[in-house]
């Protein structure tokens, strides 16, 4: 409010009783009196845990941890401190959520259109897949997964192999990784190079689409450009690339990479699971949008195929996308029953063992809370940004 | 500056009357002893098919409760992971810990806990699958371990496979029901725990015959009850339940002649049967409710782990110190 305008109103009532400030006056107070709270809260708990000889602080985390962790995307051992059992846990659990988001997303999209299908077996197969892994509680899906289908997978040294290079048994899967060599950082240029090739040659169709009405192989082409040329340069220099393959040894494989079974338990669980709702978010969506809108698009010309691309799902996201955001955020909040089987992330590890070794519930906790309050912030706010920009879409 | 003093004068209440809860006064209010237990070990800990908890730590609540309460039946009983435990006695959920817990600096004095005695001297072990043909625990480098979360046992094995330098996986469960189950279905080519928990882990195979338990102990681990810091007169109770039923095995009062030696003219016996209950805020005849009711440590000893029992586990360092064992009371006059 303006102070000219306050000017002309010669009613104007005293500070104190204007509306504006009056609320502002009662939320400053509100907020004052939230922090007290909290403040009193915490030195509260701080006094009484002092009180009972409990340990308080952060100090734990540069101590050492002493214990071993199966799985870890940075190098961890024993002589690792608490802190780092933080951030192993959390790259783990990071690393199952974008897994199984992935997973469940495109097994949801599959589904969800296979229910849609015209084809009867099609259709009924989808959705006895979606009415089974909807309505069966997803810790005894996760048990499933891992004591059943392990327990019939073969030892070590009877692993179902393929070509000798991929291995499945009870102790995982292990597949060969690559190892580059000199030279190869030429290939990776090339990708990078045929990925922004790509999405430029992409604008320029389709603005010469908007002037000419010409069309172009946009398709093709990209793949064209992000594959075939990083595969020419590859073969230019030498092929500069190996296998390390995992061979058996006394007790296990050796050398290649290894999936843990407990991760590919928990990951083949939860996007399952997810995927039969999103699978039903899709349905509806692609339902939402009018039968009319697919009759117009045939009238003028455009092929079935187009239809789909063109038409229907670019409206269906609309009303797909805000449900999906709560699907992911379920995902993620769920991955925490990897406990239940071993997989650590950081609800096994930093909030079981490191809080069990330290004692240290408080401050562990706050930090876990934390953890996956920013996760799901993080996945609101992109899927939001997301949303706003599909819903620019609409003319 | 109001709120300042308004502030001082809360966290005041609350301070008090959290941090000097007088813990027997609650167990006589709530008339049972809450006792947290594990979620399942024979032996120490484990429900019978009636549903009733059994074992040598089971027992040790039972003393309590017969001291207190003078029924050794008023106990409630919480199972509890190894990750759960201390959080459920440092928040006041149960009054005791009594689940094969160890003995350790770092959980006495940085947890706001005392350790009440020892009532099971232990050490880890290994078990392994007899396919593997492993005679020594030297021979498992590269193995994969299956182990419980939140344990000394996590500790212990990493640090003799760091010291033996070998390598290892370690597959970390919540329950031993998970870990055993893990075990079985061939995810670890061994699994380790203490080496009294391997027995009864074992009897829970499908075909225990199939498992070996390896020779070496790799640790020292005293387990024994728990209490929260802060309130020593509950302390002592526990304390002492232990020692009487140490005691009360040396003197030779069992639960079935406890009546007779209640007229004993030993003097050490007759403090046992009677008196000093008052130094401990109980009633006179709370050593003889505990022998009377649950039997001396020999006897729950035998009954729960020993020859009375599946496990058959012999009373090495668990026999008296009078015959060349560990357990040692101190006198109570
Ligand atoms: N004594 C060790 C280990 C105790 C422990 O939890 N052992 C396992 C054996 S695998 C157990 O008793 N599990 C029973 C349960 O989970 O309830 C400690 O205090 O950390």
């Amino acid at each position: 409010m303006s102070t000219q305008q306050k000017g002309l109103t010669p009613g104007k009532p005293p500070i104190w009783n204007d509306p504006h400030y009056r609320a502002l006056f009662f939320q400053v107070l509100l907020i004052i009196g939230l922090g007290v709270f909290l403040v009193y809260i915490v030195n509260n708990t701080l006094a009484n845990m002092e009180a009972r000889g409990i340990s308080t602080g952060f100090a734990f985390l540069n101590e050492r941890s002493g214990f071993d962790i199966l799985q870890s995307l940075v190098p961890f051992s024993a002589d690792s401190t608490y802190g780092k059992t933080f951030i192993v846990g959390l790259l783990n659990t990071l690393l199952i959520t974008a897994l199984g988001i992935i997973l469940a997303t495109i097994l949801g999209f599959i589904i969800g259109v296979a229910r849609l299908s015209k084809n009867w077996l099609i259709a009924k197969l989808a959705t006895i897949f979606i009415e089974t892994f909807r309505n069966i509680p997803l810790l005894i899906q996760i048990f499933f997964w891992y004591f059943v289908v392990l327990r019939a997978m073969p030892s070590a040294r009877d692993s179902l192999s393929i070509a000798d290079s991929f291995f499945l048994n009870v102790r995982g899967m292990y597949i060969p990784s690559p190892v580059t060599g000199d030279g190869f950082i030429f290939t990776t240029i090339a990708f990078v190079i045929g990925i922004i090739a790509a999405f430029i040659m992409r604008r320029w169709a389709r603005n010469r689409q908007f002037a000419t009405g010409e069309q172009f192989p946009v398709f093709w082409t990209a793949l064209g450009l992000i594959f075939g040329l990083p595969l020419l340069v590859f073969v230019l220099t030498g092929s500069p690339l190996t296998w390390d393959l995992p061979v058996l040894e006394r007790f296990n494989f050796a050398g290649g990479t290894r999936i843990i079974p407990e991760l590919l338990a928990l990951l083949i669980a939860l996007s399952i699971y997810t995927a039969a709702f999103i699978a039903e978010i899709v349905r509806s969506g692609i339902l939402a949008v009018s039968h009319g809108q697919t009759e117009a698009a045939l009238s003028v010309g455009l092929t079935p195929n187009q239809n789909l691309r063109l038409v229907v799902i670019p409206q269906a996201m609309r009303v797909i996308i805000p449900p999906m955001t709560s699907q992911y955020l379920n995902l993620a909040k769920n991955s925490s029953l990897a406990t239940a089987i071993g997989y650590p992330d950081i609800v096994s590890v930093f909030m079981g063992t490191t809080l069990n070794q330290t004692g240290q519930a408080v401050e562990i906790i706050a930090m876990t809370m934390a953890v996956y309050l920013t996760l799901s912030l993080t996945i609101s706010v992109f899927m939001n940004w997301y949303n706003a920009k599909m819903a620019l879409v609409e003319r | 500056m109001r709120k300042s003093v308004f502030l001082g004068l809360a966290a005041a209440v609350m301070f008090g009357t959290s941090a000097s809860a007088d813990t027997l006064e609650t167990v006589i209010k709530n008339d049972h002893v809450k006792c947290g237990v594990s979620t399942g070990l024979a032996g120490f800990s484990a429900a019978d098919e009636k549903g009733d908890w059994q074992g040598i730590d089971v027992d040790v609540c039972r003393a309590v409760a017969a001291a207190t309460l003078g029924d050794a039946s008023k106990v409630k009983y919480t199972p509890l992971t190894a990750k759960e435990r201390f959080t459920a006695l440092q928040s006041g959920e149960i009054d005791i810990l009594s689940r094969n817990t160890t003995w350790t600096l770092t959980r006495d004095a940085s947890l706001g806990l005392n350790f009440a005695g020892v009532n099971y001297y232990d050490g880890q072990g290994f078990m392994v699958s007899d396919k593997l043909g492993v005679k020594s625990a030297l021979e498992l480098d590269g193995a994969a371990v299956c182990i419980q979360a939140g344990t000394t046992t996590e500790l212990n094995l990493a640090d003799y496979f760091k010291a033996n330098n070998m390598e290892y996986k370690a597959v970390t469960y919540d329950t031993s029901d998970q870990t055993i189950k893990g075990f079985e279905a061939g995810r670890c080519d061994m699994l380790t725990s203490d080496q009294s928990q391997l027995y009864s882990l074992r009897i829970k195979l499908a075909k225990p015959d199939e498992a070996v338990v390896l020779p070496e102990v790799i640790s020292k681990e005293p387990l024994g009850p728990v209490v929260r810091q802060g309130d020593d007169k509950w302390f002592n109770i526990v304390k002492w339940s232990l020692f009487a039923m140490v005691n009360a095995e040396e003197m030779g009062v069992t639960k079935a002649n406890a009546k007779e030696m209640k007229d004993s003219k030993d003097p050490a016996i007759q403090r046992l049967m009677g008196g000093q209950g008052e130094k401990l805020g109980l009633s006179d005849d709370w050593s003889y409710n505990i022998v009377s009711q649950v039997g001396n440590y020999g006897e729950s000893f035998e009954a729960n782990v020993g020859s009375g029992s599946p496990l058959k586990i012999g009373r090495g360092l668990n026999a008296l110190w009078s015959k060349g064992g560990l357990q040692y009371a101190p006198p109570i006059r």
